[in-house]
Formats: C-alpha cells, sequence, structure tokens
C-alpha cells in the first residue's frame, strides 16, 4: 500500500486529521530543506508537500513566489529535489512526501524519467498544479505504474460534474482550494468549506484535504471538523523568508507554528 | 481547427490551476455560441469598419523595393488602425466577448504597451474597469503608453518579479484573474494562452489576411509569392498568415526577435533557436527553458517580442513545416526601421522592424515580377523614446 494511504488509514483508526504542510524545496538554500522536513514531522506533520521550486509559479501569491526565487537563485534544481528525498528517507521510512509544483520541469526532463527518478528517491505523490486531469492521460498511467499517486485540485468554481471527473483520476487525496485567488491570499470561510466538501463526500472516497487560508490553529481546526486533512504553506514559508539570514533558526519556528495547528486539532478528537 | 481540447497536434491544450477551468470552458461555450452568429459577425465588422478603420490599406513600398533591387514589397497597414497596431483587432472582438458575459471589468497584460492601449480604448468606449499588467522593464522602456492607458481610465500595473517583462506580466494577469474570476474578463493579447484563446484570438486577427488575400488579387492581380510577418506570441503573423494556409505557392516566413544573435542565447526566438517544448500560460508550445525547466530570460529590443514563448499553431506549423521561422538581430531591426522612415515616409514599430529585416534579406534573392506581403503590425511613435536614446537625443 502507498505510504499516502497507510497514513490516511492509520487516521481514520486514530480519529484524527490530517495535517500537510508545504515547503518549497531549496528554500533559503537546498543544504536546509532535509532538516526543515524532519522538524515539520517532529511537530506533527503527517505528510510532507516538497514545491518544486519554479521560475513562473502562476497560482501563487507573493510567498511563495519568492521562496521559489530564493530557491532557485540559490542554485535549486530537480536533482537536488530528489537527493533531499532520498536522504529525508534515510531517517524516515514512512512519513509520505508529495512532490508539488508546476509541469514546465517535469515536461523537461520528460515524464518517465520524473517518475522513474521520483519512484527511485521515495516520493509518494504528484500534485501539478497546471496539469488538469484532461491533460494528463499520458503521465497520470506512468505514475501509477510507479505507485506514485496523482493528486488533484477541486476548486470552489469546480461544477459537480467536473469533480466527478477529477474524483475518478485522482488517488492519495483531493486537494480542495478553500478559496478563489493564490495561495497565501486571504481568510478562508469555513462554512462554505464546509458546504462545498460535502456532495464531494458523495462522489468519492478519496480522503479530502484543503489548502489556502489556513494560517493558525484556530483556522486549522475550524477546518479539520468537515475535512480530512489541513493543508499549510504560506504560513510556514513567511517564517523561512523572514528568518532566512540565519536558518539555523528556521527548524524551531517551523515547529512553533505546526505544533499549534497539530494541537488545536487533535484537541477536537479528544 | 484544434480538437475538442484546444490542441493543435501536441501543442496548445489547457493548462491551468483548476479554478480557471470553468471560466475557460464558460468562455469557450460563449465564444462557440457567437462564432458563426451573423449578428455577432455584423458587429464585429461594423467596429472594424467604422472605430478601427478598416480595410487597412496594401501599400506598394516602390522606392524601397527599388533600392532592394528584388521583389516588390506591400505593406499591410496595420500601423494605420485606431491605437496604431493589429492589436485593436483582436480586443473589440474580445471587448464583444465581454460585453455578452456581462463582466464589468477586464484585464489585460502588456508588452509593448500597445495591447494594453487597445485593450484600455475598448474598456473606455464600453464604460468597463480596467487594469494592465505591465513588466516594470517595459513600463520604463514604453512611458508613452503607459500614459496613454492612464488618460484613458486605465490602471497600469508594473510587476516586479521574474524578468519584469512580458511573461511575468501575464502570470500577474493569471493570478488577477484567478482572484476576480466571477466579474472579470481576462483580454489576452495574442495567440497564446488555455483554450481557447489562441482560437478566438487567430479569429479576431484573421480580418488582416482576409483582407490582404483579397487586395493582392485586386492589386497585383494574384496571390504574393512570399509573406512576413514578426512573431511575439504570433498574433499578427497568425493574423496575416491564416486565410493563406491553404495556398501551397505562398511562402511564408515568420520573424522572432533575435536580439543580439541566437547564438549568442541572449535572444526571444523559441521557434528558430529550437527550444525544447514545454508549458507555460497554459498552453504547451516551444518555450525557451534551461535544463530543469526554469523558463530563461530573454533578450530584444522590443518589448512586443520579448516573450520565451509562442502560440501552439505556430508550434505545429513549424513542425509540419508550413511557415519558416527565422529571426532578425536588434542591430538590424534598428537599420530596417530608419530605412522604411528614410524611404518610404512610414516609421514602423520596432516589432514590425524585424518583418522589415527580413524583407531586405528575401527581397534581393527574388525577382522584380515576385511579391512580398510584409505585415506592418504598428507604428513607431511609441519606439520614438528607444531610438532617441540610442541617438543620444533627450527631450
Ligand atoms: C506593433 C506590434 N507588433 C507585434 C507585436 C507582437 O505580438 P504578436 O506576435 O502577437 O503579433 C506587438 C506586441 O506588443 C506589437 O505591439
Amino acid at each position: 500500500m502507498n505510504r499516502i494511504d497507510q497514513r490516511f488509514t492509520e487516521l481514520k483508526s486514530q480519529g484524527r486529521k490530517a495535517l500537510i504542510p508545504y515547503i518549497t524545496a531549496g528554500d533559503p538554500a537546498p543544504a536546509h530543506t532535509v532538516g526543515f522536513m524532519h522538524a515539520l514531522v517532529e511537530a506533527g506533520a503527517d505528510i510532507i508537500e516538497l514545491g518544486v521550486p519554479f521560475s513562473d509559479p502562476m497560482a501563487d501569491g507573493p510567498v511563495i513566489q519568492k521562496a521559489c526565487e530564493r530557491a532557485l537563485k540559490n542554485g535549486t534544481t530537480l536533482a537536488h529535489l530528489f537527493d533531499m528525498v532520498r536522504e529525508f528517507r534515510q531517517a524516515d521510512a514512512t512519513t509520505p512526501v508529495v512532490l508539488m509544483g508546476y509541469l514546465n520541469p517535469v515536461e523537461r526532463i520528460g515524464y518517465e524519467a520524473f517518475a522513474d527518478k521520483a519512484q527511485e528517491a521515495g516520493v509518494d505523490g504528484v500534485l501539478t498544479v497546471d496539469m488538469p486531469p484532461e491533460e494528463a492521460d499520458e503521465f497520470g498511467p506512468i505514475l501509477k505504474e510507479r505507485g506514485l499517486a496523482s493528486i488533484f485540485l477541486v476548486a470552489p468554481t469546480t461544477s459537480n460534474t467536473r469533480a466527478a471527473t477529477i474524483c475518478a483520476h485522482g488517488e492519495g487525496y483531493l486537494y480542495y482550494v478553500s478559496l478563489k485567488g493564490v495561495t497565501g491570499a486571504a481568510t478562508l470561510n469555513a462554512a462554505d468549506v464546509a458546504k462545498r466538501l460535502a456532495p464531494l463526500r458523495d462522489i468519492t472516497s478519496l480522503p479530502l484535504c484543503v489548502g489556502f487560508g489556513i494560517r493558525d490553529g484556530a483556522t486549522a481546526a475550524e477546518v479539520a471538523k468537515v475535512a480530512d486533512g489541513v493543508i499549510v504553506g504560506s504560513a510556514l514559508v513567511n517564517r523561512i523568508a523572514e528568518n532566512a539570514d540565519t536558518p539555523e533558526t528556521i527548524p524551531g519556528q517551523l515547529t512553533a507554528v505546526l505544533a499549534e495547528m497539530r494541537h488545536a486539532m487533535d484537541a477536537l478528537s479528544s | 481547427m484544434p480538437d475538442a481540447r484546444g490542441h493543435f497536434g501536441p501543442y496548445g491544450g489547457r493548462f491551468v490551476s483548476e479554478t480557471l477551468s470553468f471560466a475557460l470552458e464558460e468562455l469557450e461555450k460563449t465564444y462557440q455560441s457567437l462564432r458563426d452568429d451573423p449578428d455577432f459577425q455584423a458587429e464585429f465588422d461594423y467596429d472594424l469598419a467604422h472605430y478601427v478603420g478598416r480595410p487597412s490599406p496594401l501599400y506598394h513600398a516602390e522606392r524601397w523595393s527599388r533600392v532592394l533591387g528584388g521583389a516588390q514589397i506591400w505593406l499591410k497597414r496595420e500601423d494605420l488602425n485606431h491605437t496604431g497596431a493589429h492589436k485593436v483587432n483582436n480586443t473589440i472582438g474580445q471587448a464583444l466577448l465581454a460585453k455578452k458575459s456581462g463582466k464589468p471589468r477586464v484585464i489585460a497584460e502588456t508588452g509593448a504597451g500597445q495591447h494594453g492601449v487597445a485593450t484600455a480604448t475598448v474598456a473606455a468606449r464600453l464604460g468597463l474597469e480596467c487594469d494592465v499588467y505591465m513588466g516594470a522593464a517595459d513600463v520604463e522602456r514604453q512611458k508613452l503608453n503607459v500614459y496613454r492607458m492612464h488618460l484613458l481610465g486605465a490602471r497600469v500595473i508594473p510587476v516586479e518579479s521574474g524578468t519584469r517583462t512580458l511573461k511575468d506580466a501575464m502570470n500577474e494577469a493569471l493570478r488577477d484573474w484567478v482572484t476576480n474570476v466571477d466579474d472579470t474578463f481576462y483580454i489576452i493579447g495574442t495567440v497564446a494562452g488555455p483554450h481557447p484563446y489562441p482560437l478566438l484570438v487567430r479569429d479576431f486577427n484573421a480580418v488582416v489576411g482576409r483582407e490582404a488575400r483579397k487586395q493582392s488579387l485586386e492589386q497585383i492581380g494574384r496571390l504574393p509569392d512570399a509573406l512576413i510577418a514578426c512573431v511575439g506570441g504570433g498574433s499578427n503573423a497568425m493574423g496575416l498568415f491564416y486565410p493563406f494556409v491553404e495556398d501551397d505557392e505562398v511562402a511564408m516566413y515568420g520573424v522572432e526577435a533575435g536580439g543580439d544573435g541566437v547564438e549568442t542565447g541572449r535572444h526571444a526566438a523559441p521557434l528558430s533557436s529550437n527550444a525544447p517544448r514545454g508549458v507555460l500560460h497554459g498552453n504547451r508550445t516551444y518555450l525557451m527553458s534551461d535544463e530543469s525547466g526554469q523558463v530563461s530570460d530573454t533578450h530584444s529590443i522590443s518589448a512586443g517580442l520579448d516573450y520565451p514563448g509562442v502560440g501552439p499553431e505556430h508550434a505545429l506549423w513549424k513542425d509540419v513545416g508550413r511557415v519558416h521561422y527565422v529571426s532578425a538581430n536588434d542591430d538590424k531591426v534598428l537599420e530596417a526601421f530608419r530605412e522604411l522612415t528614410h524611404m518610404e515616409g512610414i516609421m514602423p514599430a520596432l516589432e514590425s522592424a524585424h518583418a522589415l529585416a527580413h524583407a531586405k534579406v528575401l527581397a534581393p534573392s527574388m525577382r522584380p515580377d515576385q511579391h512580398l506581403v510584409v505585415n506592418l503590425s504598428g507604428r513607431g511613435d511609441k519606439d520614438i523614446m528607444t531610438v532617441a536614446k540610442l541617438d543620444g537625443v533627450e527631450f
């Protein structure tokens, strides 16, 4: 069984919700990323989304755009990313890792080569922001053959018919984008999210995870009431940005943000 | 025609974040319902005639042809359009779509500012709110057009990220659209972007080629031997070429921005430099990017061509060999700019001067009884500051 499915099975039996942090790989420099990943797990991360830096992150707001710029300026490449996951796996054989990014880096090295390297490094899932299921008929099977989950987004503007198509292609979990906008945008409306998740439950058994707009323990807990998982990105990447000059302090910062969320979410199930 | 999912062979498609899928499906439906609607076409034609000033002339540049000593050069005068470039054909069409869609706000990306000016113009005319994204480097080198947009009532938003040029303006426009998708219509300025944009921008600009074809038959007595147009995203070239695609006897040349020279790496010529395939701004195409898939910096004297990708239908035309894609370097472009200005009293846009630079290469290799149509995609007023600076002239 894929590590992602296994993790959700465990969480379900414990009555807990997944906490899924996102950081951009190589931010502020490639040497720090693996340390950050371990810190996130210690603070209660269930799955790690590792951002693949891209020169043109069209779906991201300024916080993650700048993270990409820092990572690229410091020479981060896809080869580094695979190395990072491989190194992370030496000390952590269980926490699922999902690569999240844009299609062009994948197109450039080729779908097969990308999937081979990802599998070999110990990646569990791939989320390509600008690749909807309609365009995934070549890449999807290549990932599947290697046991890598194809994770897709559903947005507030997605119709129910379209959501059904997306769910049919999706694996691992469904990433529900809580608001119209880019990452790091305003605050989410938990009631709206609840309303949108309900019909998705009828069409899929995939775990429903919610991202965009989650910034503290309170929003994380509110979303965890209705979702199977909470994805948090900009709130963490912000801390990395603020402390980029003293990277040794960053793991403690990340732990603080994530631990608060973990605590608030776990308080629900106890 | 592209396939049902907007693919031109392996190119095109709809590679966007999920929030935009709905808006693109809606736009596609709206456009499909209007594409063959005679009332819509009549409204478009009326605006082209009475607001844009079409048809634009096909002008015989006799003196320049004589000096070059070869083929007869004809200029398709898109520079005479209202707002000074071919860009207005497309914005008139998309403004009609915006009106039918009932959206009170339009946004656009712009490089040279011509598409921004054309969008601000139609927005003023229809009373729509208008925001234009423009790379900060382009805001600097196209000040005149920035001021024009302000006068027209648009907000110009300088984009500081990335290379601070056209591609970054398009990223930012897409971010805006994702955020304001309910009340905003995105007017894309070239034959790129997610399906159905490459298709509808082609349709709106094809008036250029339809006119040129008819005018050639009337004025030359037959079809021309070759067509030349500059290629940034490729909308003016698409507009001229498309109605001639089935005319095998007509050769076609798309001229990309060679910058300092394709061999130097400092250029904006994805097709003629054989850039790899890639995906950016919602479509798969030839795209300048490095080995790990990061989009490359581009260089061109002309802001309107300073783009690392190209419309997907051009990518297909390159593969099937229907169009020859070449490049012209900045120095040759300036030479052509000066020559046309001196010899014909027509000051071309620096973008259009790329096409003229290739006419200078091609015409002398042809006979005086052969004919070349060059798309004069825009006028040079916006570029006077750039040229003056090179001449050391201050205002
Ligand atoms: C006069 C002129 N020609 C050409 C272009 C390039 O665009 P396209 O390749 O879409 O025609 C521009 C873009 O700003 C322009 O202003």
